[in-house]
């Protein structure tokens, strides 16, 4: 318990207690959008489908929890068999032509908000502001050759 | 995921291949998306563990300071250095103090352009100095003084704890820490509307530092609680404390913006620090107080304390003896009494009661080593201070006295009083909430504790509370709940740690007790930057302090390198590089993630060749080349920690300090240290810096020039944690007129 007997303060570098991230510890999180990040950050590219399936493997039954234990052996196989690969440049731009229908070589933010949030899996409205705010330019254009360009990752160095 | 959306007929033209494209594109921004964030997330990390490690920091060196204070002789040199920020306010009479502080003598000349105060403050006063501030306007020393005074007259009556109510539905507004950020309290006033009797609004500290205009916003909050006393309240914070200002920019700023008055001025905030109340409570239902609980809590024992004797809440009250000097509030006078023995003490030189160091071996351990000795010498203080209080018991009373227990047990009554009482008030002051149950010692920042959700349900059940609101950690929303939204944090400093960073918020409190959140962001730096851009910023910002701190730390880094390079290559793995990384500077970051970029020096098979990891993350100075290496790594590493010695050491704030005071600010940082530092290399770095040789260093300029400034982002502007103060100060311009 907190009782301080010693008149000067105590100090010793550590970080904030958290739950351990160690084998056997449930870590709460809200599963969708945590996992969803990880798995993102780990230079894969799922679909929303692909997140969702892979979240149900690794429940433990609709609690919201995900056991390490299950969660590492899954993301492995994942990474081993390239499951989720990379988008490259090429593909991505030739998708953004997709769209471009009239051969303008930029969207307008109404075109590309009609897709996103109607097609395939749809954006929600946050989503969708967030990114015409970062891809549309001072002249509220999508220049989608810049972007890609900008944005892809690199493969690892 | 999106709602149903009905498709109109054009949708149907939509080509099997323009909706595989759109799901393609879907896909890949939210992997970037996600990444970002992932981003965003360590690069908050970073910036927090370092300004938590820069507030352990002060601690532990005021804490040095204090074992120097309880060991070194009276006549010593080196006390005389630093005994004055002990020197904290005993209870005086108020002719004394109203004497000390007297403005009358100040004449307002007349090409001062600022704004006039005349008193009894009025509203439109007030909203005067809102504009006046607004205007880049600086108000004059004798109107400081004044209004200073008249605040401290205020806050005496009120309570350690307020008790306010939301009646006749009137919302009250609580603002978190503004750190001396005078365009988010204003962002406020301009969103809001400023305080009035229909709008009264709540302040929960941390006014000052690390912003450029604490003071400012301080005249304000003081201007408006004197207009408005039954509508505006102030909390205290851990920031409302000259120890910490000291450090953090405050007591800077006031000095250079008032050269005069300066040190009159902080002696008064001093005071009025101490008397801030500690915490509100509105509706009997929601408690406000600026860094939290812990499982001791109780506000019972915390509204009988006598608040203004915690000065600073880093120390505990002394106790008090009976001394031959008479106790005043008047340095300058103590200091006349010192002078005159300081010709026979300039022999003086660093004693102590038993070695610190063998001679052979230095290297840092912890700060355990003092407090085992500082146990022993309160101890022997206690016994003397009893003996001389008996003798003088004895010799004044017919009375005969035994030895030894009633006094004894009166006086360890008292400190045991006096200790649970400190514990209160820094919990209250420096605590933060953590997701595991329980209430531990809260060791990253050096004072209060980690309090879990159990502690708050509990306490909230022993108090009959339904909500805590407290501040005191930046939050990138402006504010977060925790403990099942029953602790709420709120910060309304926006761009804080850089621009772009977070948004500052505040609360709406209406007789419901829903609290309601409004944020904001000031954004006169820039254009609204967007996701991508804000997050690369701050990035860059945060990666180049944490290289200034790689940096620094080189030789404890090459020996952990070391013991996993056995054949002594100048290789190491990528997983033993983050292994080795982080046992030395313990802040808890994915190093492997970020390895990409801090370092750049390519190796073919997944090796790090660490040497040329160091040229790489080489800083380079102004002629340091014939300054010893290990003395140049200490200057960085503990610049903060050194400059702040030297605004200690300059007792007169000329700004300036002689060669002698500046060798034994190097040896005190020295015995700090537990290194090394001949004399020679302190002499070596006075050269560099005193260029004009006329035998005083100017203090900034020993700072700025080392600066570190690494080869990447030289333009960068980005705020260095290190720094504790905002770079701009350098450039006020200094009116004598004020």
């Amino acid at each position: 318990m907190c009782t301080r007997r010693s008149e000067r303060l105590s100090t010793r570098s550590t970080t904030r207690p958290t739950a351990p991230w160690t084998s056997g510890e449930l870590v709460r999180r809200q599963a969708a959008q945590e996992i969803g990040t990880i798995i993102y950050s780990l230079g894969c590219f799922p679909s929303q489908k692909d997140l969702h399936d892979f979240i149900a493997k690794v429940e433990e039954d609709h609690t919201g929890y995900i056991h390490l234990d299950k969660f590492l052996p899954a993301m492995t196989k994942v990474l081993q068999e390239h499951k989720f690969p990379p988008i490259s440049e090429d593909l991505l731009l030739q998708a953004f032509e997709a769209l471009d229908k009239e051969k303008k070589d930029y969207l307008d933010p109404e075109e590309l908000t009609k897709y996103m949030t109607q097609e395939g899996e749809p954006f929600t409205q946050e989503e969708m502001e967030e990114m015409l705010t970062a891809l549309a330019d001072h002249r509220n254009q999508i220049h989608y050759k810049d972007v890609v360009s900008q944005m892809t990752i690199k493969p690892d160095k | 995921m999106g709602c149903g959306v009905t498709k109109s007929s054009q949708f149907h033209k939509h080509s099997g291949k323009a909706i595989r494209a759109a799901v393609l594109i879907q896909r890949w921004y939210r992997q970037y998306v996600a990444r970002m964030e992932l981003r965003r997330r360590y690069t908050w990390h970073i910036f927090q563990s370092i300004e938590y490690s820069g507030e352990q920091a002060q601690i532990k060196l005021y804490n040095f300071l204090g074992y120097l204070m309880d060991n070194f002789t009276p006549a010593s040199n080196e006390r005389n250095l630093i005994s004055h920020i002990f020197r904290e306010n005993e209870v005086c009479r108020d002719a004394e103090w109203e004497r000390y502080f007297c403005y009358k003598n100040i004449e307002v000349p007349e090409i001062y352009s600022g704004p006039h105060l005349i008193f009894p403050l009025t509203v439109e006063q007030a909203v005067g100095l809102v504009e006046a501030f607004r205007n880049k306007k600086q108000l004059h020393s004798r109107y400081v003084l004044q209004l200073l005074l008249e605040t401290w007259r205020r806050l005496r009556v009120l309570p350690n704890i307020n008790r306010i109510s939301t009646c006749h539905s009137k919302e009250i507004t609580i603002c978190g820490d503004l750190h001396g950020q005078l365009e988010d309290l204003l962002l406020i006033f301009y969103k809001n509307g400023m305080p009035s009797l229909e709008k009264p609004y709540l302040f929960n500290g941390d006014f000052v530092d690390r912003g450029k205009d604490s003071i400012e916003i301080l005249l304000i909050l003081f201007s408006f609680m004197i207009v408005y006393p039954s509508d505006v309240y102030l909390n205290r914070g851990n920031h409302e404390d000259h120890i910490v200002n000291l450090r953090y920019g405050f007591t800077k700023e006031v000095l250079t913006k008032y050269k005069l008055h300066g040190k009159r001025i902080l002696k008064l905030l001093q005071k009025i620090f101490s008397w801030l109340p500690l915490a509100t409570v509105i509706d009997q239902k929601v408690l406000v107080l600026h860094g939290g609980i812990s499982d001791t809590t109780d506000l019972g024992v915390l509204s009988r304390v006598d608040r203004h004797n915690y000065v600073s809440a880093l120390r505990p009250p002394k106790k008090k003896h009976i001394s031959s000097t008479r106790t005043s509030i008047d340095s300058d006078m103590d200091e006349d009494v010192w002078g005159a023995n300081k010709l026979f003490q300039r022999r003086a030189s660093f004693t102590f009661p038993r070695p610190l160091v063998t001679r052979g071996g230095f290297h840092n351990r912890s700060l355990q080593d003092f407090s085992d000795r500082i146990r022993v010498v309160v101890v022997e203080d206690e016994l003397e201070v009893r003996r001389r209080r008996q003798s003088a018991f004895i010799s004044g009373n017919s009375r005969p006295e035994n030895e030894g227990t009633p006094i004894a047990s009166t006086d360890s009554v008292n400190s045991d009083n006096t200790r649970e009482e400190w514990k209160q008030i820094l919990d209250l002051l420096w605590s933060d909430p953590m997701t595991l149950d329980g209430c531990m010692p809260n060791e990253v920042r050096g004072g209060g504790c980690y309090w879990g959700p159990d502690v708050t349900e509990d306490f909230l059940n022993r108090h009959n509370l339904q909500l805590i609101i407290r501040s005191h950690e930046c939050k990138q929303e402006g504010y977060e709940f925790c403990h099942n939204r029953k602790v709420l944090t709120l910060f309304s400093a926006s761009n804080y740690y850089d621009v772009g960073s977070n948004r500052g918020a505040y609360v709406k409190l209406g007789p419901d007790l829903v609290p309601y959140m409004i944020q904001y962001q000031a954004t006169s730096m820039t254009r609204e930057l967007t996701v991508r851009q804000s997050v690369g910023r701050t990035e860059r910002s945060a990666l180049k302090v944490l290289r200034e701190q790689l940096f620094a730390h080189r030789s404890d880094l090459i020996c952990a390198f070391k013991k996993f390079d056995s054949t002594n290559a100048g290789l190491v793995s990528l997983n033993d590089w983050a292994a080795a990384v982080e046992s030395v500077m313990h802040l808890g970051l994915p190093w492997r993630m970020m390895r990409g970029q801090l370092v750049t020096c390519k190796t073919s098979d997944g090796t790090v060749d660490y040497h040329d990891w160091f040229n790489e993350l080489a800083i380079k100075g102004p002629n340091t080349d014939h300054i010893d290496q290990s003395l140049l790594e200490t200057l960085y590493r503990h610049r903060s920690t050194l400059e702040t010695i030297f605004r200690i050491v300059d007792t007169d704030n000329s700004g300036f300090i002689s060669h002698e005071d500046f060798r034994q600010t190097w040896k005190l940082l020295s015995v700090y240290l537990k290194m090394e530092i001949t004399d020679e290399a302190i002499s070596d770095l006075a050269v560099t810096i005193d260029s004009n040789q006329d035998g005083s260093i100017d203090i900034d300029e020993f700072m700025e020039a080392f600066r570190l400034t690494d080869k990447k982002s030289r333009l960068e502007r980005g705020r260095s944690m290190f720094m504790g103060t905002a770079p701009d100060l350098t450039k006020l311009e200094e009116d004598p007129s004020i």
